[in-house]
């Protein structure tokens, strides 16, 4: 696993060189090279954009599949919020979770619940001083990573505070050690993902040293599956009760979600990663004033529309408010309480991604960026992407950081500048 | 009032970006231009947020007040200098300005948000040394210096 591990890959099979995902990047980080896209893995924030615009569904995830079940004794799902809003508003979320033993898990935990934990250490968190406003979410790990590469001076807005799936882990582990006598090592942790960019926070997290999760498994791979055993389900087994978050943990699986559940008046909440980085532009302005917390999300709706679920963003959503009002707006989390702040929090220092640096040394930087202003002048400005850069001052950076020649550009003396 | 002079000697690269008079829609580009450029240059975050701050005021001031202007960085040896210039009004009153919460806005631009009377003091803030030269019914000039 090297330094920059991401989730996020290509399957060159299927990748037919266009360029939808070179222009959809938000880092920058697709070239097309010899006729297939590539994936500059130092600036790839695993935010799936290329995922959801591939018209050919050459992108895909690193996930883990079910057969990891058989290194651990005892298997523990952590199904993402998002799940509640991916199948029909007939299907009994409990049964549904149930499906995970036929799976082959031990046990299922609801991570909607980590959610209500959360609220009241994210609400200390804002009200408390000593804190740069308005506070970040963490719960989008692209928009973190996204901050760390493109935006580092904002890094000291980001609230240190883990995600649900985190949370849940920790707790759902202790638990179940003391409830069955397992080692640390002998229970595995999956999360059920809907998301890349939180596979990436499994292996190779911000903000903590070690992830309690094992694994990833994504709600696409799995779909199928639970609805089969859905179906096969017998008649007079028992379900365990498995859904225990309120209607605002459940809220969390769409934007806005965290931001109610607290109840708070000054939020921001913005989806889609162009209005984020709109939004954090503006931030970086000091534009943004009187707002204590932002909730950013890579994926338009939220959580719920992560690449690797199935159902239509839109349409889960709407399930997901539905049932957020549906269940009772708080639940019991006295037996959490004594937690110490710790437990929930990130600590280790959030470090910048330099990679859009020229150079180390700002006098070569400097004359690199000369260069590059120089190359632009005789490129046509069109940003075609023929040449497998996303914009002609991507092809001059390329260009300069010897990562490319000037011969890429096909329409170079074809097409008159303006 | 303070002879603004711009003083390109020593200067490692030089950006220029025009602003347009009340066009709101593209304020904040210059802003966001040189970020990335500073960005590149691997300029300390810090200080690219400074820069962002004041450059974003006084593009958003030439585009409220004056009939159009330009944005200058100049990157020096152990500085930055933004020279901010446009032709209009000028400001009859530099010192009722630079107070925070003063401003001669139309009620358009505060329609939009703007004209909070922050701009120039939030500039001044911004940088290390603060410069403003400004002649009725001619032009205003501001120059900013931040320390790397």
């Amino acid at each position: 696993m090297g330094n920059y591990w991401h989730s996020v890959i290509l399957d060159k099979d299927y990748c037919n060189g266009c360029t939808y995902c070179l222009d959809r990047c938000p880092t920058q980080a697709i070239r097309i090279i010899d006729g297939k896209a590539k994936i500059i893995n130092e600036r790839c924030i695993d935010c799936g954009e290329c995922l959801k615009v591939c018209p050919y569904k050459a992108k895909g995830a690193q996930v883990d599949g079910l057969e990891m079940l058989e290194k651990y004794k005892f298997n523990i799902a952590l199904p993402s919020i998002s799940l509640y809003g991916q199948f029909p508003r007939n299907y009994d979320i409990n049964k549904l979770f149930n499906c995970f033993y036929k799976l082959g898990f031990d046990f299922v935990y609801d991570v909607a619940y980590a959610s209500d934990l959360l609220v009241s250490r994210q609400l200390k968190k804002i009200r408390t001083g000593g804190l740069t406003k308005p506070l970040i979410s963490t719960f989008c790990p692209a928009v973190v990573r996204l901050i760390q590469l493109k935006y580092p001076s904002l890094i000291d807005h980001i609230i240190p505070l883990e995600t649900p799936m985190e949370v849940a882990a920790r707790v759902v582990r202790q638990e179940v050690m003391e409830k069955t006598g397992f080692d640390y090592e002998e229970i595995g942790v999956f999360y059920i993902t809907e998301c890349p960019a939180k596979i990436t926070s499994i292996k190779k997290p911000v903000g903590i040293e070690k992830s309690y999760i094992d694994g990833a498994l994504s709600i696409e791979a799995l779909y199928a599956k639970l609805m089969r055993a859905y179906d096969e389900l017998e008649s007079d087994r028992h379900i365990e009760t498995v859904q225990k978050a309120s209607g605002n943990g459940i809220g969390w699986g769409k934007v806005g979600g965290q931001s109610i559940a607290m109840g708070i008046e000054n939020y921001m909440a913005v989806d889609g990663v162009e209005e984020v980085m709109k939004v954090l532009d503006k931030l970086e302005s000091g534009r943004i004033t009187d707002v204590d917390f932002i909730e950013a999300y890579s994926c338009v709706t939220g959580c719920v529309g992560g690449p690797l679920n199935v159902e239509n963003p839109f349409i889960a959503k709407t399930r997901i408010r539905q049932l957020s009002s549906q269940y009772p707006q708080e639940v019991d989390v006295s037996q959490y309480e004594d937690l110490p702040d710790a437990f929930f929090e990130w600590n280790k220092e959030i470090e910048p991604v330099q990679v859009m640096k020229l150079d180390a040394d700002i006098k070569v930087a400097l004359q690199k960026m000369t260069k590059i202003e120089e190359i632009i002048q005789q490129l046509p400005g069109i940003d075609c992407g023929a040449c497998g850069a996303p914009t002609c001052r991507a092809l001059a950076e390329d260009i300069v950081m010897n990562r490319a020649s000037i011969e890429r550009c096909v329409v170079r003396g074809k097409i008159n500048k303006k | 009032m303070e002879n603004i002079s711009f003083n390109e000697e020593g200067s490692l690269m030089k950006l220029e970006y025009d602003v347009l008079k009340e066009d709101f829609s593209r304020a904040g580009e210059a802003s966001s231009k040189i970020k990335k450029v500073l960005m590149q240059l691997g300029i300390d975050s810090k200080v690219i947020r400074r820069i962002a701050i004041a450059t974003y005021e006084a593009e958003i001031n030439v585009a409220i007040h004056s009939n159009g202007g330009k944005v200058f960085v100049l990157v020096k040896d152990a500085k930055i200098e933004v020279l901010i210039e446009d032709v209009g009004p000028g400001i009859e009153n530099v010192d009722l300005a630079m107070t925070e919460g003063y401003s001669t806005a139309t009620q358009e631009a505060r329609n939009l948000g703007f004209g909070a009377g922050m701009g120039l003091p939030n500039m001044k803030r911004c940088s290390d040394e603060f410069f403003i030269d400004s002649k009725l019914g001619a032009y205003t000039k501001v120059k900013l210096v931040m320390n790397l």
